[in-house]
């Protein structure tokens, strides 16, 4: 059987999959649709939470930016796992024990102001439309290099997708293909590793060998990341497992990315779908579990894919390169510039390209001759790194690499397109509950009936869709990847301080939660738009880069929140109860409006 | 609900003690995850690098960041879903079982 053929079949397969459950699992009333009637098990929660968490950006990327940047990589590995600790501390059992549909509801209610309440809209809007760009952008990589077909092709089938389970069936139709799609993902992810933590140090459990031992040629044996350490220094890098990033820069990334993850709305209103308080903190475990299973396995794959591709590409001359160094070279993804002519490749530290854009521009030459490189016409840097490669194929290429069955490779895209959909899904109901409960229920037009609730909700979730589409279609390349450090620094700044503030002080009022929310979103969108944008120069103060900014923001938040509400007036009685309320875990009830 | 606490709160006081000693849960577990995550890992990662023998062939502090941390948060998390619902229980905010 050819590849192509089992792709089709991975892929078609994983889709049929999916839309037979959609369908089986329509959302009728806005109860179904926004938290799926409030009656998923914790299991079940636990890996759509998952698989919903886990975007085509930690699929496909994290793995290649471990193995790019050794130990400086762990502030996402611990930031994303790390949050989860705070959301289930802090947040989810009491904004559960709450018991509406979003958590802009609840910045509503409690800080009883229709102006806090558009601030979550807005901030929700924000940070979902951040993310869901990336998404679609990541299964149109993925059709256009699976398929051969246009980029634009493969968002459009995406995205058509994604609103027939999303948009028509709302929570409900997401939970249950979200479950699907984690065990796609796992089996995705873990497999190949596996057969490579076998083929490199001999272990079958991947975790074990990334602190295995390494065989050489020699017959000797050698500590895998001391082996990595070496070869890293040898050709300029830092070492592995020391990286390079400051360790107040490093800190306030990591605590920004945990904030961050506890106040990330797509994943809070994941838990409002458990039956009651005990629920979450079970249906917390799960998610969790599963979630590591993947993060464990990512430094793994990421220090295999890092030796595997020094051993094999550097020093190498290109008639002997590898296969998959030239088939991922024709996909422009893979670029030799032999800048000392010696026809060996040479794998250092710093960017073969001049400029701040490092990727490749090729030479539209005629046919490229058998055993020749791909021609570049790019400004050539000073130093002497000869070989481009994009982070995103090492675990693309990674079963390539490993010379795995073809089967393997077909499961993995099609793990890709889980996880870019899963997560795309999480997001579209976020989006599409902000506009149709959030705005035109609770502000617009309080008398709104459900059954117009629910069609606003459908309008919605399209109209967002074919904005994501179209960015995905043409996306504002820059833009979109240093906007991410806008989405964690938002949550981080806005909705986890402000949350946290609303359960844990009684005190806490109207004038001081927006005056800190202002003020922190206000410095932690200041300070990214300044040093992303506006200036080229890198002198961060403290040198906490743009990333870590929203851990400042949040602490600037809780300052000027609590400075306010000391000097205006308490919250109403009303306001009060209901925060006594929400700290009991008990008679959570089904979710109502 | 069986399992009532015997002496004769009034309920508010019942809840001032309910809420006071989740506090000190959530207080112990967040202690020991900023220990884990940020001290280990990125704080003292260098004191543990150098003093600490490394976990197979990996140094102590990378090997915490990379992997050590999160197989704590996991344990945390469990560790707080026992000790709450216990509290629970004892405290008489025992909830219907949740499937």
């Amino acid at each position: 059987m050819s590849q192509d053929l089992w792709n089709y079949i991975f892929i078609g397969g994983s889709f049929a999959l999916y839309i037979g459950i959609a369908v089986r699992s329509r959302a009728a009333t806005t109860k179904e649709y926004y938290v799926a009637s409030g009656g998923v098990s914790p299991f079940a929660n636990g890996m759509a939470t998952a698989a919903d968490w886990m975007s085509a950006a930690t699929f496909i990327s994290m793995a290649g930016i471990i193995a790019a940047s050794g130990y400086d990589a762990s502030r996402f590995l611990m930031g994303w796992t790390g949050g989860f600790v705070l959301l289930t501390t802090l947040i989810v059992p009491y904004l559960r024990k709450f018991n509406k549909f979003t958590v802009t509801d609840f910045l509503g209610d409690r800080f009883y102001s229709n102006f806090a309440r558009a601030v979550g809209v807005v901030c929700a809007v924000f940070i979902c439309m951040t993310y869901i760009m990336g998404q679609m952008r990541g299964v149109g990589l993925v059709f256009s290099r699976l398929f051969d077909i246009e980029i634009w092709t493969g968002v459009i089938i995406g995205a058509g997708i994604v609103f027939f389970y999303a948009g028509l069936g709302g929570m409900k139709g997401i939970t249950y293909t979200q479950v699907a799609q984690y065990c796609v993902m796992v089996f995705a992810y873990t497999i190949p590793a596996v057969f490579i933590s076998m083929a490199l140090t001999g272990n079958v459990i991947p975790q074990f060998g990334l602190i295995g031992n390494f065989t050489e040629a020699t017959g000797d044996t050698v500590p895998l990341l001391t082996k990595l350490n070496q070869l890293n220094t040898d050709l300029g890098f830092p070492d592995y497992t020391v990286g390079k990033l400051g360790t107040l820069d490093m800190f306030c990334i990591t605590a920004a990315l945990m904030c961050g993850t506890a106040g990330l709305p797509h994943v809070i209103v994941r838990f409002f779908t458990v039956k009651s308080v005990k629920a979450v903190r079970k249906s917390a475990c799960w998610t969790l579990l599963f979630i590591a299973v993947i993060y464990l396995t990512a430094p793994a794959i990421g220090a295999f894919a890092r030796t595997n591709l020094i051993l094999e590409v550097q020093g190498t001359s290109y008639a002997e390169a590898p296969d998959w160094f030239k088939s991922w070279e024709d996909r422009g993804l893979i670029a030799w510039v032999d800048k000392n002519g010696d026809g060996v490749m040479q794998h250092k530290a710093g960017s073969v390209f001049a400029g701040k854009n490092e990727k490749p521009i090729y030479a539209v030459a005629a046919e490229r001759a058998a055993n020749e490189p791909r021609l570049t016409t790019n400004k050539l840097s000073e130093n002497a790194n000869e070989v481009y490669y994009d982070r995103d194929i090492l675990v693309m290429a990674n079963p390539e690499m490993a010379k795995l069955p073809m089967w393997v490779i077909a499961l993995v895209m099609a793990g890709c397109v889980a996880a870019a959909l899963s997560t795309a899904a999480g997001l579209l109901l976020v989006l599409s509950t902000s506009i149709s409960h959030d705005l035109m229920k609770k502000i617009v037009n309080p008398g709104m009936s459900d059954s117009q609730e629910v069609i606003w909700a459908r309008s919605a979730s399209f109209g967002f869709l074919a904005i994501a589409a179209y960015f995905g279609i043409n996306p504002p390349a820059e833009f979109v990847a240093k906007t991410v450090a806008f989405a964690f620094g938002l949550a981080a700044s806005s909705f986890f301080p402000t949350i946290l503030m609303g359960v844990f002080s009684k005190r806490m009022n109207r004038e001081g939660a927006i005056a800190g929310m202002i003020a922190g979103i206000g410095l932690t969108l200041g300070y990214i738009i300044y040093f992303q944008f506006i200036v080229d120069h890198q002198d961060y103060w403290f040198g906490i880069s743009p990333e870590g900014i929203g851990f400042i923001g949040m602490l600037v938040n809780f300052s000027v929140a609590t400075l306010v509400s000391c000097v205006t007036p308490p919250p109403p009685a009303s306001v009060v109860e209901m925060v006594e309320e929400i700290r009991l875990p008990r008679k959570a009830g089904s979710a109502t409006h | 609900m069986n399992s009532k606490p015997s002496n004769s709160y009034s309920d508010n006081g019942r809840q001032n003690v309910y809420w006071t000693k989740s506090l000190q849960i959530v207080l112990f577990i967040l202690t020991i995850w900023f220990v884990i995550s940020l001290g280990c890992g990125v704080l003292f990662r260098e004191k543990l690098d150098a003093l600490l023998p490394p976990m197979g062939g990996a140094p102590f502090g990378f090997w915490m960041a990379q992997q050590g941390a999160i197989i704590g948060f996991l344990l945390l998390l469990f560790l707080y879903m026992i000790l709450m619902n216990s509290l629970d229980r004892k405290s008489g905010f025992d909830q219907e079982d949740e499937e």
